[in-house]
């Protein structure tokens, strides 16, 4: 991560309010590296083309076009731009306003649980100060996803470029429809079996309202246990459009959220799912995708007791699809979005092949979230979001040495950058005893 | 052990001059008090019972050693026995009886240090009933030990020690202007936190700054920033006061002891300099004030704890000798954390400062070595030339010196605790993971032999085994 010179103040408002960089008509070529495209084989010695934020060639032989500008890569490794598939980038900083007085966009109030219609990529802010390093370290598409409750909001997929508002960044949304069914058996929740009689019951209504919507709109039914805008979101979700992305832990849970899918004829995707190692086969026989990470193995609650770090990898080696996303320790939602990558480095260490984390971090979300005809891979006609790396993008001596979203780069120094680089040598009136 | 102990650490003056209980000057009860019967600052009513169980010598050769003490051996060996270090060099020779472990393309370090653990406070599976480290009950509780809330068999303890972290300060939460005493364990298993405690350990006490306890008492207050000033200084007021009288009372032994206020007695203990003071504590500016409110009332601060600005006052803290015991990439969770930066730990050492990469976590703390490897890589992005030799340094000897165990444990030196970890590659490495750890000279790790390996009380029946690996 090159630590730019502190930039005056003036010209750093400038640069947040306007794209840093561009998609430029210029080419752009990236000759000499190694490139993992993640679709195909790594490729030396190869050639990337970049034009109009798209790549337009790539592979050996290839000519550099006249006028283009040449990066040299020799030495260097090529991959696809990661998506970090669960953050809440852009959504908080410095804590939620009564808990620290920063501001923290994540949770919707919701009614009785049910937010459906939270849209939370619409509260993020497109100067939140986390999204630059997130880039800075190879990341340059993320899902930002609600929380809480038992149905929190849909999430969105956003690229990390500079812009003045959310939409500006969108690259897809809805992609689903957030629940959880994490450490049931509170008061708060309701017991295990309660809370499928709950999830069938406002399914059910759901159904109800999409089929009866003049009689509702008449009040000519009877009471729906939902709001009106949270049945209207739901609605792609009980027909079967809009996948459901339930965090759920416990291998017995688990099972019941595969049959609950199968019975409702609804698209279920797993997030969580500490214990899905133990039921992995039925997982991929539903062709569940998983969303998971491979640094926690604490048993911390009686639906993870048998939490692991080899389950990213047991998954996988049992066919299921995996989209590699952190959920253990150090805020991987937000202020360390950009350690996707060491979360892929310990699926290595804990039984994944490399190409498969490096896979589970591109193209695997990609194709789950329905966007790989644009990202995840590098393809001709892909969108030019990739990354050129030192070395090895999972080791933590690598650095992403420039990192192209549509194709084009970004200067602006993080906060972060500006305060290493103002104590890196003391300001003069800050010295003294 | 290398040096004696005795000159380097006042601590254990008493200590080594019996080589028994650690006593300290001027507080030596009458040889006919009965235990208990007078306040005794240097008692030791919960003792260690720690004692490692007797191993065969351990021959690790052919392999690269870091030892936190100096430049890396590329080829070397090492030699454990009775708990130590017995030899270490580019050859060793191995006794007869020997177990000879070939470590080629292994590396081996010290065992890991984490200062900031609440393992055992806050146990897992989680819940209320084991959420035992915060005695949220009062600004001031100087009187409760983190000890006393310590579950052994809490199943975090075998998942640290497979991450090479080999012995822990158990804090109290930061709840408090003055949270309690720490304690400093080695990862073991064992029936009772007697059996954990490092023998001759100092105490820790646990301070806190800033949100946290305003935060928590704005109802009662403090409920501000100045309100905490007032707190800790009001605190320190009554422990000078309780520690004339005892000491007073002690250098005379005539007429009544004054009473025992078990609050008083840790802080002050902390005035005589026999307990070390932790302190958490975010913000530049508040870390100086508490450094005047130490020197106010004579006592070191020896580390501050998350220190996310530490790097805006690394020189002060060079100078006044504080370490620094901070993440390697946290911040922005809440306003006092905002300026955390990733450069952190490695400007904090460029400005001679000791840098501690701590946890407060028990998942970071399985992988202190993957965190030190970030603050590495974060430090040279910024330009500062550091060595791996001295990456190293953040997360063994440095911590060992700020909870007064360096001269045990925190380097691999003759003499010292054999606590050792084998790993399968460079430590710096993301794929590089423990392959055998030593504490004590004992095996308490060793990845090819699940069937050997240290499962919590409660992990039988229900924590799976599976696969043999965590």
């Amino acid at each position: 991560m090159p630590i730019r010179t502190a930039v005056p103040a003036v010209a750093l408002a400038a640069a947040l309010l306007v794209p840093a960089g561009f998609a430029s008509a210029q080419a752009i070529a990236i000759t000499g590296g190694t490139v993992h495209p993640v679709s195909g084989p790594p490729i030396e010695n190869a050639t990337v083309v970049i034009e109009n934020g798209r790549i337009i060639a790539i592979g050996t032989g290839i000519a550099v076009p006249a006028g283009a500008r040449r990066i040299d890569a020799r030495g260097k490794w090529v991959t696809p731009g990661f998506i970090n598939a669960a953050t809440s980038l852009g959504l908080s900083e410095g804590g939620g306003p009564s808990f620290s007085g920063g501001y923290n966009d994540a949770s919707a109030r919701g009614a009785d649980g049910i937010a459906a219609s939270f849209a939370a990529w619409r509260g993020v802010n497109p100067v939140n100060t986390l999204i630059i390093p997130a880039r800075r370290e190879g990341v340059t598409s993320v899902v930002v996803a609600p929380s809480g409750g038992m149905i929190g909001g849909t999430a969105g997929l956003i690229d990390l470029v500079d812009a003045t508002s959310a939409s500006a960044m969108l690259r897809r949304a809805p992609t689903a429809m957030v629940g959880n069914f994490a450490s049931p058996g509170s008061g708060q929740t309701g017991a295990r079996a309660e809370l499928w009689a709950r999830w069938q019951a406002l399914f059910a209504d759901v159904r109800d309202y999409a089929a009866r919507r003049a009689a509702y709109e008449a009040g000519a039914t009877r009471d729906l246990g939902a709001r009106r805008a949270d049945l209207e979101a739901l609605v792609p979700v009980v027909r079967g459009e809009l996948p459901l992305l339930l965090t759920v832990n416990r291998a017995s849970d688990i099972l019941a959220a595969l049959a609950f899918a199968r019975e409702e004829g609804i698209r279920l995707w797993i997030e969580g799912g500490a214990e899905a190692w133990q039921v992995a086969t039925a997982i991929a026989e539903a062709g569940v995708p998983v969303f998971t990470g491979a640094m926690s193995n604490i048993p911390g609650g009686f639906d993870a007791l048998g939490q692991r770090q080899e389950n990213a990898a047991m998954l996988r080696a049992a066919g299921v699809t995996v989209v590699l996303v952190g959920n253990g320790p150090g805020d991987p939602e937000s202020f360390n979005v950009r350690n996707i990558r060491q979360e892929a480095g310990n699926a290595v260490a804990y039984g994944m092949a490399w190409g498969d984390a490096l896979r589970a971090i591109t193209l695997a979300p990609a194709e789950v979230l329905g966007v790989a005809d644009r990202v995840g891979s590098l393809q001709v006609g892909r969108d030019a979001n990739l990354v050129i790396w030192s070395g090895d993008p999972f080791e933590f001596a690598s650095v992403a040495e420039q990192v192209f979203v549509q194709g084009r780069t970004f200067d602006t120094p993080s906060r972060q950058e500006l305060l290493t680089e103002r104590y890196r040598t003391l300001p003069p009136d800050y010295r003294g005893p | 052990m290398t040096r004696p102990v005795c000159v380097l650490i006042p601590l254990f003056v008493a200590a080594c001059a019996s080589g028994g209980a650690v006593e300290r000057p001027g507080s030596a009860p009458a040889p006919d008090a009965p235990p208990g019967a007078i306040s005794r600052p240097n008692a030791d009513p919960f003792p260690s019972t720690y004692a490692p169980p007797a191993a065969r010598p351990t021959v690790i050769r052919n392999v690269v050693i870091h030892t936190a003490a100096g430049p890396r051996i590329p080829s070397g060996a090492i030699l454990l026995r009775d708990g130590k270090v017995a030899a270490i060099g580019a050859t060793v020779d191995a006794p007869a009886d020997a177990v000879v472990i070939d470590g080629r393309g292994r590396h081996v370090t010290p065992g890991l240090i984490d200062t900031h653990s609440h393992l055992g406070v806050y146990s897992a599976p989680g819940g209320p009933a084991l959420s035992d480290g915060n005695e949220a009950t009062a600004p001031v509780t100087a009187h409760v030990w983190a000890e006393h809330s310590v579950w052994p068999q809490d199943p975090q303890f075998p998942r640290l020690v497979a991450g090479g972290t080999t012995t822990i300060q158990v804090l109290p939460g930061s709840a408090n202007l003055i949270g309690g005493r720490s304690v400093t364990l080695k990862v073991v298993p064992s029936r009772s936190v007697q059996g954990m405690k490092f023998p001759g350990a100092p105490y820790g006490l646990k301070m806190a700054c800033g949100e946290n306890p305003k935060r928590v008492y704005a109802s009662r207050g403090p409920s501000t920033r100045m309100g905490n000033v007032a707190g800790y200084r009001a605190a320190w007021i009554g422990a000078e006061r309780y520690r004339r009288q005892w000491d007073g009372w002690l250098e005379k032994r005539a007429g009544d002891p004054p009473a025992r206020d078990l609050n008083n007695e840790t802080l002050a203990e902390v005035l005589r300099g026999n307990i070390l003071v932790h302190n958490h504590c975010y913000r530049a500016d508040e870390m100086l004030q508490m450094i005047d409110i130490a020197k106010e009332f004579g006592y070191a601060i020896r580390s501050f704890h998350h220190g996310v600005e530490a790097y805006k006052i690394a020189d002060v803290l060079a100078r006044e000798g504080i370490s620094a015991s901070i993440w390697s990439d946290w911040g922005a969770f809440k306003m006092e954390s905002l300026d955390g930066i990733k450069a952190n730990v490695g400007l904090t050492h460029a400005a001679g400062a000791r840098a501690v990469v701590h946890s407060d976590d028990p998942s970071y703390a399985q992988r202190l070595n993957q965190e030190a490897a970030k603050s590495l890589a974060a430090a040279r992005a910024a330009g500062l030339a550091i060595s791996e030799d001295e990456a190293l340094r953040w997360i063994t000897i440095n911590p060992a010196w700020a909870l007064g165990v360096d001269e045990q444990v925190g380097s691999l030196e003759v003499g010292k605790h054999a606590d050792v970890v084998l790993w399968s590659g460079d430590p710096f490495s993301v794929y590089t993971r423990a392959d055998m750890v030593w504490v004590d000279g004992v095996v308490r790790f060793d990845r090819a032999d699940p069937a050997q390996r240290w499962r919590t009380d409660f992990e039988l029946g229900y924590v799976p085994t599976a696969g043999g690996d965590r």
